[in-house]
C-alpha cells in the first residue's frame, strides 16, 4: 500500500511541475485533471483497510467533479474565450521551475519540522500536499491569463485537499460534499467571469486588468 | 428554527430566480426579509434548539451577528427595491468614461441577494468550523453577481479581484482549520470534534505548534475576507464598483461574518490560554489595517473608496479591541455593531449622491444640503459618527477600547491608535464636508422625483447609530458582555 501511495505523490509532484512548465493552457487544464483523480486514488489509499462506503463515495465524486467535470468546463471556457492558447507567463519557464524547486525544497523542510502526533501512511504525504499548494500560488502570482488563475486557485484547493488526506481527517460527509460544491460552484462562476471578460476585452488577460487602483 | 433562519432566504432566492414579474419579485423580497428580521428577533426572546447534532446553534456572539445582518438586510431591502425601480430602463450610459451599458437581470440580482442572506445566516449559527467554511465561502460566491450588477469593465475588474482574492484566502483558512483538526488529535489518536463548543472545553489539550500555525492561516484566511491590511486589496475595487445597496451589505453584514471567522479562533485561544500569541497578532494586524486606510484615506478622490478604506480602519480597529482583551473586547463587540449601522447609512447616502451628480468624484460634488437635504444632513450625521465623535454609537465603542488600552498600560498603543484616527478624521472631514457644503453645479438642481425609502432607510440608520450612542439597551449590554465574555 505504502508503494502504492508514496507513486501517487510522486506523480502529484509531478503533475506541479507539469503545471508551471507547460506552454499550452490545454496541457495545464490536463494537469490538474490528472491531480484530481490522483488525489481521489490518494484519499482511499490513505485509509488502508479501514474503508468504509462514504470513505469510497467521497473521494471517487471528488475525483469526479476535479478530474472531469472541472476541466470541462475550463476546456469550454479556453474555447469560448477564442484566446491565445498559450499560458503567457509573466516570468519565464525556466524561473518557473526554479521557484517550483525551491517550493519543492521549502516543503520537505517545512514537513520534517512539523510533527505529527499520529503516524502517516508516508513521509512524502505532507510535503506533497504543501508543495502543490505554494505551485497554485506560484501559478496565480506569475500567470497573465484569468484562466490560469483558476487553475493555480485549483492546485492550491488540490493541495489543501492532500493535506486533508495525508493527516486521514474524517470530515462528516455533510462537510466534505459543501465543500466540494464550493469548489465546483467556484469555478463555474469563474469560468462565467472569464466569458464575461472575453467578451468586454476580447482577451482574458488579468494583468490588464487595472483601471482600478490607489496611489500614494 | 435555526435551519428555518437559512431555509427561509435559501428558497425565497431560488423562487427569485423563476418569478418573471418585477412586483411579485420585489414583494417577496421585502416579506423574505421582514421574516426573517421578525425571526432573528424571536431568538432573542425564545432560544432556538440547536439542529444537526449541535452544528446549528445560536450562542451570544453568532446571536448578534446574525441578528445584526437580518436588520442591516431588512433595511437594504426596502432600499433595493426603491433603486430597482429607479434602474428599470434598458441602457444607462456610464459617467466615468460615457460608455453605454445594461444591468445584470433583475431577477438574478434578487436572487443572489437572497442566498447572500442565507450563506451569511449560516455562517453566523456555524458551531462547526469546517461548515462554517463552507458557509464563507458561500457568501462570496452568491454576493461576486452583486458586484457585476452594472455589466461594464471596471465592475468586472472588482468582480474578478473579489473572486480570486477571497478564495485564495478562503483556501488558505481551509488548510487552517485542517491544521486545527491535527492540533486536536491526541497521541492515543483520538480526536476532538470540530465544533467550538467541544474545542473550547478541550482546549487545553491542543497541540500548541500546531493550534498557533492553524491560528496564523485562519486570521490571514478569514482576515482577507474581512478586508484586514495588507490582504485588503479587493476592498475598496469591490466596493467602488458595485451597486451601493451591495455595498452597504458588503461592509455592513459580510465583513462582520468573516470576522466572525477569526472569533471563533481566538473563542479556542484564549480557553486554551494561547491568547497571548493570538493577541500579539490581533494587534499588529489591526494597527497595519489602520495605518494603510489612513495612508489611503488621505488624498482619496473617490468617496466610495473613501469609505471602504474606512472599512479596512474599522476592521483594525475590531482586531485591536479584541486583541487588547478585557474591557476592550466589549468595546470591540459594540463597535461591530456601531460600524455597521453607520457604514451601510453612508454607503447608501453614496448611493443617493452618485445617482443625483453621477459622479464619483468628491470634488465634483457640492452642495449635496440643498440639492438633497435629508442625504446631505445624513451625510454629515455619519461622517461625524464614522470618525468617533460623540454623541454617536462609534465613539462610544472606540473610547471604550481606548480606555481598556490606557488601563491595560499599553500606551504605544493607544498613541497609535488615537493619532490615525485622528489622521483619519481629518482626512476624511475635508472632502466630505466640500461635498455637503457649497452651491451645487447648475446642472444638477433638478433632482429628479425619487423613492421615499431612498432617504426613509438610511434616515432610520442614522437615528440607530444616534441611539446607540446615547442609549444602550440593557439587553443588548447583557448579549453584548455574553459575548465579550467568550473572548477573554
Amino acid at each position: 500500500m505504502s508503494q502504492l501511495i508514496n507513486s501517487i505523490l510522486i506523480l502529484l509532484v509531478l503533475t506541479g511541475f507539469m503545471l508551471l512548465s507547460s506552454s499550452r493552457l490545454a496541457a495545464c487544464i490536463r494537469a490538474i485533471a490528472i491531480q484530481g483523480v490522483l488525489l481521489g486514488i490518494l484519499a482511499i489509499a490513505v485509509q488502508g483497510r479501514q474503508l468504509s462506503m462514504a470513505g469510497v463515495l467521497l473521494p471517487l465524486s471528488s475525483a469526479m467533479v476535479k478530474g472531469f467535470v472541472l476541466p470541462w468546463m475550463l476546456l469550454r471556457a479556453m474555447r469560448e474565450a477564442d484566446t491565445v492558447r498559450e499560458v503567457e507567463p509573466l516570468i519565464s519557464y525556466n524561473l518557473s521551475i526554479i521557484a517550483g524547486t525551491a517550493a519543492l525544497g521549502l516543503s520537505l523542510w517545512l514537513g520534517h519540522r512539523l510533527q505529527l502526533s499520529s503516524q502517516l501512511a508516508s513521509s512524502l504525504l505532507v510535503p506533497a500536499a504543501f508543495f502543490t499548494s505554494l505551485v497554485g500560488m506560484i501559478v496565480i502570482a506569475s500567470r497573465r491569463k484569468a484562466l490560469t488563475q483558476v487553475l493555480g486557485y485549483l492546485a492550491l484547493e488540490n493541495g489543501v485537499y492532500a493535506f486533508g488526506a495525508a493527516v486521514a481527517l474524517r470530515l462528516p460527509i455533510l462537510v466534505e460534499l459543501g465543500i466540494l460544491l464550493d469548489v465546483f460552484v467556484g469555478v463555474f462562476v469563474m469560468g462565467i467571469a472569464i466569458f464575461h471578460i472575453s467578451r468586454e476585452f476580447n482577451h482574458i488577460d488579468a494583468d490588464k486588468l487595472q483601471a482600478l487602483t490607489d496611489r500614494l | 428554527m435555526i435551519v428555518l433562519l437559512i431555509i427561509i432566504p435559501a428558497s425565497a432566492g431560488l423562487a427569485a430566480f423563476f418569478i418573471e414579474s418585477d412586483r411579485l419579485r420585489r414583494i417577496l423580497l421585502l416579506a423574505t426579509a421582514s421574516a426573517q428580521t421578525a425571526l432573528s428577533l424571536t431568538t432573542w426572546i425564545v432560544s432556538p434548539a440547536p439542529a444537526l447534532g449541535g452544528w446549528l446553534a445560536e450562542d451570544a456572539l453568532g446571536r448578534l451577528i446574525e441578528t445584526l445582518t437580518s436588520v442591516l438586510f431588512l433595511a437594504a431591502s426596502f432600499y433595493a427595491v426603491a433603486y430597482l425601480r429607479e434602474e428599470r430602463r434598458q441602457t444607462h450610459s456610464d459617467f466615468e468614461e460615457g460608455f453605454l451599458f445594461s444591468n445584470a437581470r433583475e431577477a438574478s440580482f434578487t436572487a443572489c441577494l437572497l442566498f447572500f442572506l442565507a450563506a451569511m445566516t449560516l455562517v453566523a449559527v456555524s458551531q462547526q468550523l469546517a461548515l462554517l467554511w463552507v458557509a464563507v465561502e458561500a457568501t462570496t460566491l452568491a454576493s461576486a453577481p452583486l458586484i457585476y450588477f452594472h455589466r461594464h469593465h471596471r465592475s468586472l475588474e472588482a468582480t474578478w479581484k473579489y473572486l480570486l482574492i477571497c478564495s485564495v484566502g478562503i483556501a488558505l483558512a481551509l488548510l487552517g482549520i485542517f491544521f486545527l483538526a491535527v492540533a486536536a488529535t491526541n497521541p492515543d489518536g483520538t480526536t476532538i470534534p470540530l465544533t467550538v463548543q467541544d474545542l473550547r472545553s478541550n482546549a487545553h489539550h491542543l497541540n500548541v505548534p500546531w493550534f498557533r500555525a492553524a491560528f496564523v492561516l485562519l486570521l490571514v484566511g478569514f482576515g482577507t475576507k474581512m478586508g484586514l491590511a495588507p490582504f485588503h486589496t479587493w476592498l475598496p475595487d469591490a466596493h467602488s464598483e458595485a451597486p451601493s445597496v451591495a455595498s452597504a451589505l458588503l461592509s455592513g453584514a459580510l465583513l462582520n461574518c468573516a470576522f466572525l471567522g477569526i472569533l471563533r479562533a481566538q473563542e479556542i485561544s484564549v480557553a486554551g490560554g494561547l491568547a497571548d500569541f493570538s493577541d500579539k497578532l490581533l494587534l499588529v494586524f489591526g494597527l497595519i489595517s489602520m495605518g494603510v486606510a489612513a495612508a489611503f484615506i488621505s488624498g482619496q478622490t473617490d468617496y466610495k473608496r473613501m469609505l471602504a478604506y474606512s472599512s479596512v480602519e474599522h476592521m483594525g480597529i475590531l482586531a485591536v479591541g479584541v486583541g487588547l482583551g478585557g474591557a476592550a473586547v466589549f468595546g470591540a463587540v459594540l463597535h461591530v455593531i456601531n460600524h455597521s449601522l453607520t457604514k451601510a447609512m453612508l454607503f447608501l447616502v453614496a448611493g443617493n449622491f452618485l445617482a443625483a451628480y453621477r459622479t464619483k468624484n468628491s470634488a465634483e460634488v457640492s452642495g449635496a444640503l440643498s440639492v438633497l437635504p435629508v442625504s446631505g444632513v445624513l451625510w454629515l450625521v455619519g461622517l461625524l459618527a464614522i470618525t468617533g465623535s460623540p454623541p454617536f454609537g462609534p465613539f462610544l465603542s472606540e473610547f471604550t477600547i481606548l480606555k481598556a488600552a490606557l488601563d491595560h498600560g499599553q500606551i504605544f498603543v493607544a498613541v497609535l491608535y488615537l493619532v490615525l484616527l485622528a489622521i483619519i478624521m481629518a482626512a476624511m472631514a475635508a472632502p466630505a464636508l466640500a461635498m455637503a457644503q457649497g452651491t451645487p453645479a447648475a446642472d444638477v438642481k433638478a433632482a429628479p422625483q425619487r423613492g421615499l425609502a431612498l432617504s426613509v432607510v438610511p434616515a432610520m440608520l442614522g437615528i440607530a447609530v444616534l441611539v446607540m450612542g446615547v442609549y444602550v439597551p440593557p439587553v443588548l449590554t447583557r448579549a453584548l458582555r455574553e459575548a465579550a465574555h467568550l473572548l477573554g
